[in-house]
């Protein structure tokens, strides 16, 4: 099944040309704080990628907000100059849903864990793609509770040994791109901290796209988990677009989603522009823009109307 | 009996195992974790007969929890502050399923702002719930309290779950000498659960959870629970004592410390009591008549205990480690309450906060509290509000992360 792409630059009002301010670079969007992240931890990639695409997409930090649960990689809203919020475990997608609704201008980021976001936050997750919120999704995906060091995740692979499973996991992972497209996401892409460069990409085309976008990211734990290491991903990760994938065509996406074993695809798995976002089926916020910059209150004649009719 | 140096969660699995439990439902969080991967361990290597199933989030775990109590199953499961609180309707439901499941919190700080440092918001949030709440001291007492919490809470006139709660890092994480009971012993002192009516495995199947739309009926299994916390109140003193009589450590409802002759109480729980017993032996020492008293159960709530141990004194300082917004330290009004009406209460009864987020007391705080004591304000007003503890120098700290986040100064790290 192939569904018909809209151009992108009529359906997006997300990133003007053009922009108040003078032109930004990656350390304007550094935090005041230093990340409390392990030497070597994937999560440094994602930051880094994360920043450049702020600055490709010339956004402003007033512009964007990051908001994230409980996890390391949620520690990350504290380590970005924009707005941010550190919420709690697993509610980061429901908390970013009310924020997108109230300012539907600003540019929220979801970042998180696999823990947080397909575990603990698993219904959010779900009800958060079928309704299309718009929003940008980054899972540090290290297939492994890394803040309560070391017990299996909901992506955990099969037959992994933790602190939680020293009999080695029973349970089966959940494979959040298949999910994804299943659910309503209407952009889901798979990245890796390895790839730098690919992933300021992905994330740049999330943030344009009008909808909820996942990019699911390898973010390889040094510390707590060894069997899906930086090497193990660099070994096997193969780019989308080199291995002729259609991001449009929905068969091909789930095909793809599921390799695992010598090549691990990365890259945009699928996408579809022609379903509205939750925030464009909202007829209060067509007019009048967010409901955020909108005068607040109401006018005491407003008021004295409204008691009248009480009366 | 073998004696090991045991952190308050090692202590705490130790305990399960002597139980013989029988099913851990489990999901990892600061500082708890170590609990379940303790347990972990041992079905991997054996040492223990137990089944375990990691949980997608401490809600779905006591959902877990409760069904399998429900089933007769002795159930062990362990949680911590955000953790408890998600899955707080759950701990209703267990409580109003007569479950008799033993829940160990392992106290810390509730978001937001987050911390992982101990106060115990998070587990006096559960009081109304109608499980019983022993709060432990010591390792050996987080051990000790949870045998003893099986035994009551499986008592056919109780038949209530159970939370032993201990504080994080405090006791999480620090080890002590604990004397790790014979299985023999414990076997005799607990045996396995034969609960008269194991519903999901008995021969007839019975519904559980029914609806019931009866006001009156509603009310009656309400009052029910609460009548079963009046039994597990009169039954306490005989397992305590059978405790005592089998593994030589006694534990009252109240610890009494210092308490004989003194004319000043301080009121405390958990394991900050034991900065206030440091201090309440060097006042002891510069001749001042001060004792203290710590709360071992909050439920039920032991009132003839805190009438017979605060009868007669001249002054009692309670010290909340937990602030309820608008109102105060949780314990304070509940020993309040406990005391009205006793003609001879102590005419000052005053309510300190402190320990928030695992702030530490400062020596010269406890100066303070018996000067207050001493001395009490005169206005009733001022006597009812509770003094919130806090030094000159936390307001230099404070002001110093302002000027930080703010981005007046860097911080170290930057």
């Amino acid at each position: 099944m192939s569904l018909p792409m809209m151009k992108e630059e009529s359906k997006s009002r997300s990133v003007e040309a053009k922009r108040e301010g003078p032109k930004l670079t990656v350390k304007d969007f550094k935090g005041r704080v230093d990340p409390d992240w392990c030497p070597g931890c994937g999560d440094f990639g994602l930051l880094a990628a994360l920043k450049q695409a702020l600055v490709e997409l010339e956004l402003q930090p007033h512009e964007v907000l990051t908001v994230s649960g409980i996890g390391c990689s949620s520690n990350l809203p504290g380590y970005v100059n924009a707005y941010g919020m550190h919420t709690l475990h697993g509610r980061a997608v429901a908390v970013a849903t009310g924020a997108q609704l109230a300012n539907h201008k600003l540019k929220v980021i979801v970042t998180g864990g696999d823990g947080d976001g397909y575990g603990i936050g698993g219904n959010h997750f779900l009800h958060t793609m079928r309704r299309n919120v718009d929003l940008t999704y980054l899972v540090m995906d290290n297939q492994i509770y890394g803040l309560t060091t070391g017990q299996i995740s909901p992506t955990s692979i099969k037959g992994m040994k933790t602190k939680s499973t020293p009999f080695g996991s029973v349970e089966n992972p959940i494979n959040p791109i298949p999910l994804a497209i299943a659910a309503g996401a209407t952009y889901v892409a798979r990245g890796f901290t390895g790839q730098v460069k690919q992933l300021v990409e992905l994330i740049k085309g999330g943030i344009r796209h009008r909808g909820f976008s996942l990019i699911d990211v390898f973010s390889p734990c040094v510390t707590y988990n060894n069997d899906n290491s930086h090497e193990f991903f660099k070994a096997r990760v193969k780019k989308l677009e080199e291995m002729g994938h259609d991001p449009t065509n929905f068969h091909a996406a789930i095909d793809k989603a599921y390799l695992w074993g010598d090549a691990i695809p990365i890259g945009l798995f699928w996408k579809r522009t022609d379903l509205p976002s939750l925030d464009e089926l909202e007829p209060v916020l067509a007019e009048g823009g967010p409901l955020a910059h909108r005068p607040l209150g109401v006018s005491p004649e407003a008021a004295k109307a409204l008691i009248q009719v009480l009366m | 009996m073998a004696r090991a140096l045991l952190t308050g969660n090692s202590a705490a699995a130790w305990a399960a195992r002597l139980a013989e439990v029988d099913y851990v439902p489990a999901f990892p969080i600061t500082p708890q974790t170590e609990i379940v991967e303790t347990l972990a361990r041992w079905i991997h290597t054996g040492e223990i007969q137990a089944r375990m199933v990691t949980m997608d989030s401490e809600h779905s775990m006591l959902a877990a929890a409760g069904a399998a109590a429900a089933t007769g199953a002795r159930v062990f499961t362990a949680t911590s502050s955000q953790g408890l609180v998600y899955g707080f309707e759950m701990l209703y439901v267990l409580a109003g399923l007569r479950a008799p499941l033993v829940l160990v919190n392992v106290s810390r700080a509730l978001s937001h702002p987050i911390t992982l440092e101990p106060d115990h918001n998070d587990v006096l949030a559960a009081r109304d719930t109608g499980f019983l709440q022993f709060h432990a001291e010591s390792c050996q007492e987080v051990l000790d309290s949870i045998l003893m919490a099986y035994r009551l809470a499986e008592h056919e006139r109780v038949l209530l779950p159970a939370i032993v709660n201990l504080d994080g890092f405090y006791l999480s994480f620090t080890r002590e000498a604990v004397e790790i009971p014979e299985p023999a012993d414990v076997k005799s002192f607990l045996p396995g659960f034969e609960p008269a009516y194991p519903h999901l495995s008995g021969p007839a199947p019975l519904a559980l959870g029914a609806a019931v739309l009866d006001p009156a009926l509603y009310t009656f299994f309400k009052y029910q629970m609460h009548h079963a916390t009046e039994n597990a109140l009169a039954l306490y003193p005989e397992i305590a004592a059978e405790f005592a009589g089998r593994f030589g450590r006694r534990y009252g409802m109240i610890e009494e410390f210092m308490l004989d002759d003194a004319d000043y109480v301080i009121v405390m729980t958990n394991s900050f009591a034991s900065m206030g017993k440091a201090e309440v032996k060097r006042l002891r020492r510069e001749g001042k008549k001060i004792g203290l008293a710590r709360l071992r159960l909050i439920r039920p709530f032991p009132h003839r205990e805190i009438q017979r141990v605060l009868r007669g004194r001249k002054g009692a300082a309670v010290i909340d480690q937990n602030i309820s917004v608008g109102k105060g330290g949780i314990l304070f009004s509940e020993i309040a309450s406990a005391l009205y009406g006793l003609p001879d209460r102590p005419p000052a009864l005053l309510s300190f906060i402190g320990g928030l987020g695992g702030r530490r007391f400062r020596p010269e705080e406890f100066d303070g509290i018996l000067a207050r004591l001493e001395a009490p304000p005169e206005s009733p007003e001022e006597i009812a509000r509770p003094y919130l503890l806090f030094s000159d120098e936390e307001c230099r700290d404070v002001g110093r992360y302002f000027s930080v986040a703010s981005g007046e100064e860097k911080s170290h790290e930057a």
